[in-house]
């Protein structure tokens, strides 16, 4: 005789707890793994609604397991299989994931893929920065003055502002309290001086705009010994440094200046994939940046944010020029940064880091990127050093 | 739903007293209705209606969840516990038909928890209460503010990581080194002589020890760092491991048992017509071959049906030899036992070879010599057998380094997750080296975890020094 329990409509949800814990598992996964997919090449420069698939190796459980590769197993089949015929053949197909790390008994099972908006993937990788939780754009306003006018009036002022009105109206009042005739006065020739408390000034209310601008001024060196991979790199970076300020800023510009004994601005096509040839002055960028700085963007109304990658070969004769304008674009910009991009491993003729050694503006920054998972890190280290500028605060 | 609670009682009946007169042997029954979402609950707590938090068991759900709603994975009909009185849940679900076959099929688990020689460790008289007394303590663990919810899980990750590495047959009693050490003595010099304690100091170098495979235990017992309340961990997960492994090992004898059962206890139940055709259809939803895989249903059903003496076997008397089958094997012995040639061609078992990405038949059942080689495969990858073994060697007195060794058969471990996994295991050997010897494109290597590092090195010293 057995006993029944009848169904509890009581809802108990047991895993709930550890669900929650695994989730928040595999958040942390994507979160570490997001850099690489945000400097994976095809999605730099698209668009933000665009969806992109990360893959995650999932939270597994790690165990002793045999290989997949080879081995032996047994089956059940029709009863027509006929020995040394082929049932399955996985060659030319893509191995999903990192094929290593593969389960033998239950293949792929913790290897799925999530596809999340390029935005959110941002996201992810921005709160990665462990920026504090707070209305993040009021730090990176820049109030100009927009307008002044005259409004109400005051006791103290400058001369300049005195208004002759109000002044001329107290002067009559108090003449008036003390009982004296103006009309006489003219005739008695007595005098009846201003007082200071006569005295009345405009009051000047100056109207402030706020601004959210930022501008991102990408230098880079195009010159011969640029290839490829420098460059992508580079574009990388750009790319991380442009998404990060645009979730700052309301108003994000982003222009280019390719340079190599000679600068010029150029379209963001051009500056990635059009080959120069010949040496490198890399002063000559920053003269340009500077001249446009100057036209274009006022540090008063900007926030400039300018960074140059190279691998370091310059003229020899210009490493002094250079540092000398480092120093004045580092005094206009809020951050400038120096980028070296040596990939290859090995030893280098000339590098600029060294010479940039001497510079010692403090939001200036110098790094040296190898290979695409140094990106982000390096974009950590040069945003850290906006810290005087609150924007990391 | 068309049926109520008292028809299920009513049915039970029936089928508890057809039980019976076969010969059936088992605990109290209780039977649970629960819905979907329960079942999935049960399911990723591997039926315990109380266990300890880890995140492991959410992902599990997360995954059933996720393959039940893509409909990729069915959901099971109904889940047994090896307790006494035993606990089986129901599907709301289901039809009558159905729940029919699961209290049948239920019965059928029952028995085997009862009788089954390697379940009679498991206690199941106080299996649920234990359960729930392990997760208390880890709870209270979690609560513990010195420990908390990171400390408790650092360990139950890694202690996770080697939880199948315990003695896998709880029958085979593991002598202690010095009872190993008069056994071998008492065979190399049957009749004792005085001088033999004078010259054991000498014999004693032949004497190796056989090795044990209980990685937890031995790290339980020879961990000097350990804190009580991590060694208490790693003996609940030692403890849980141990009683779910004989389910593992007769995985296929324990399907077959119950699903011989619910076929010929609803033979003899004299159902109506039409609930007969969706027993039947259910029946051989349940033991239809996974072509290209393994159904244990199927595999077990097919050889139970058989060693019962007859296809047709609930119209006639039933050997009383597969009683004796269900008491004293588990996978790996019953089909080395039972699985003959013309068996194996009706289930129309066969051997691959997996070659860089390619699989290939490698033997058939009906080739003459062949036919053992795909029987011994399907043994090896029954039970436990997909789990390599790893014995430990010893610990090194002055680096206090961990010596493991894998059993190697002709399968090679997977490096990537080697390397994890005794990152796991010096969690547990609290940081110190973990060693283990394995093979790797048939050299002999050994894999090195210490200081945070993995590496790899070829054998060339060891090779030297043994």
């Amino acid at each position: 005789m057995a006993i029944f329990k009848e169904f509890s409509k009581q809802k108990r949800d047991r895993s709930a707890a550890d669900r929650q814990r695994h989730k928040e598992l595999v958040k942390e996964k994507i979160k570490k793994g997001i850099s690489d997919v945000i400097a994976n090449e095809s999605i730099i420069g698209q668009d933000k609604d665009k969806k992109i698939k990360v893959p995650i190796r999932g939270i597994k459980e790690f165990r002793f397991v045999y290989g997949n590769n080879s081995g032996k197993g047994a089956a059940t089949g029709t009863g027509k299989e006929q020995k040394g015929q082929v049932i399955q053949d996985q060659n030319g197909q893509p191995q999903k994931g990192q094929g290593k790390g593969e389960a033998g008994n239950d293949p792929g099972e913790d290897i799925y893929e999530t596809e999340i908006s390029l935005e959110e993937a941002i996201q992810l990788m921005f709160e990665d920065l462990e920026l504090p939780d707070m209305d993040q754009k009021k730090f990176f306003q820049t109030d100009t003055e927009v307008m002044r006018k005259l409004l109400g009036y005051q006791k103290k002022g400058i001369r300049a502002r005195l208004s002759k009105r109000k002044t001329m109206m107290n002067r009559i009042k108090r003449m008036k309290a003390k009982g004296i005739n103006s009309n006489a006065l003219t005739q008695n020739d007595e005098s009846f001086p201003f007082h200071n408390d006569d005295l009345v000034y405009r009051r000047l209310q100056v109207d402030t705009e706020e601004h959210s601008n930022a501008v991102v001024l990408c230098l880079m060196d195009t010159s011969g010994s640029m290839d490829q991979t420098k460059k992508y790199l580079a574009r990388s970076f750009y790319f991380m440094l442009y998404t990060f300020l645009q979730t700052r800023y309301e108003n994000t510009e982003i222009l280019f200046i390719a340079h190599h004994t000679e600068a010029k601005e150029v379209t963001e096509d051009e500056f990635f994939h059009k080959g120069e040839s010949g040496g490198t002055i890399i002063s000559s960028a920053y003269i340009k940046a500077l001249e446009i700085i100057e036209e274009r963007y006022n540090p008063m109304l900007w926030n400039i944010y300018a960074f140059h990658c190279s691998d370091g070969d310059n003229f020899a004769s210009d490493n002094k020029k250079a540092i000398e304008h480092v120093i004045k674009l580092s005094q206009v910009c809020n951050l400038f940064g120096y980028g070296e991009i040596k990939p290859d491993i090995g030893f280098s003729w000339s590098t600029m880091l060294d010479e940039y050694k001497k510079v010692e503006e403090e939001n200036f920054v110098s790094l040296r990127m190898r290979t695409k998972e140094s990106v982000w890190p390096a974009l950590k280290k040069f945003l850290n050093k906006d810290k005087s500028n609150t924007l990391m605060d | 739903m068309d049926w109520v609670l008292k028809d299920l009682a009513k049915w039970n009946d029936k089928i508890e007293e057809i039980a019976q007169q076969c010969g059936l042997d088992y605990y109290p029954q209780e039977f649970e209705v629960c819905d979907y979402h329960d079942m999935l609950g049960y399911q990723s707590y591997v039926g315990m209606p109380s266990r300890y938090p880890h995140w492991s068991f959410g992902k599990s759900f997360e995954k059933q969840n996720t393959m039940y709603k893509l409909g990729m994975g069915g959901l099971a009909y109904e889940m047994v516990i090896n307790s006494n009185p035993c606990l089986a849940y129901l599907m709301i679900d289901n039809p009558l038909a159905m729940q029919i076959l699961v209290m049948a099929h239920v019965y059928g688990h029952n028995d085997f928890f009862k009788n089954n020689i390697n379940f009679s460790h498991t206690r199941a008289e106080f299996a649920l209460e234990t359960f729930k007394l392990n997760a208390n303590r880890i709870r209270s663990f979690v609560e513990t503010p010195s420990i908390n919810y990171e400390g408790v899980e650092r360990i139950l990750d890694a202690a996770h990581a080697i939880s199948f590495h315990v003695d896998r047959n709880q029958r085979i009693v593991r002598l202690s080194e010095d009872q190993q050490k008069e056994d071998y003595f008492h065979q190399i010099n049957r009749e004792k002589d005085n001088w033999d304690e004078l010259k054991s100091q000498d014999q004693e170098t032949d004497f190796i020890p056989a090795l044990s495979e209980d990685l937890l235990l031995f790290i339980l017992e020879n961990s000097r760092f350990l804190q009580s309340w991590e060694k208490d961990i790693i003996r609940i997960v030692r403890e849980e491991t141990l009683y779910f492994l004989p389910q593992m090992e007769t995985k296929i004898m324990n399907e077959g048992w119950a699903s011989f059962w619910h076929y010929t206890i609803l033979h003899k139940l004299n159902l109506p017509p039409e609930m007969h055709v969706d027993f039947i259809r259910s029946h051989n939803q349940v033991i239809r071959p996974h072509v290209g895989g393994l159904n244990p249903y199927h595999i077990g059903f097919h050889l139970m049906q058989h060693l019962a003496g007859n296809s047709n076997s609930f119209e006639e008397d039933i050997n009383p030899q597969i009683f004796d089958i269900r008491t004293i094997d588990r996978d790996s012995s019953f089909l080395r036992r039972f699985l003959t040639q013309d068996l194996m061609e009706e289930l129309g078992l066969f051997e691959y070879e997996k070659n860089n990405g390619k699989v290939s038949v490698s033997n058939v059942s009906n080739d003459f010599k062949g036919w053992k080689e795909v029987r011994d495969t399907l043994i090896k990858q029954v039970g436990t057998g997909g789990i390599p073994i790893i014995k430990v060697k010893g610990v090194s007195p002055i680096s206090n380094a961990l010596y493991l060794v894998h059993e190697y058969d002709g399968r090679e471990l997977e490096l990537g997750y080697v390397n994890k996994t005794m990152q796991h295991i010096s969690t547990l050997w609290s940081n110190f080296p973990v060693h283990l010897e394995t093979k790797v494109e048939n050299k002999e290597v050994t894999c090195i975890f210490e200081k945070g590092n993995f590496r790899v090195e070829g054998n060339e010293e060891t090779k030297e020094s043994a």
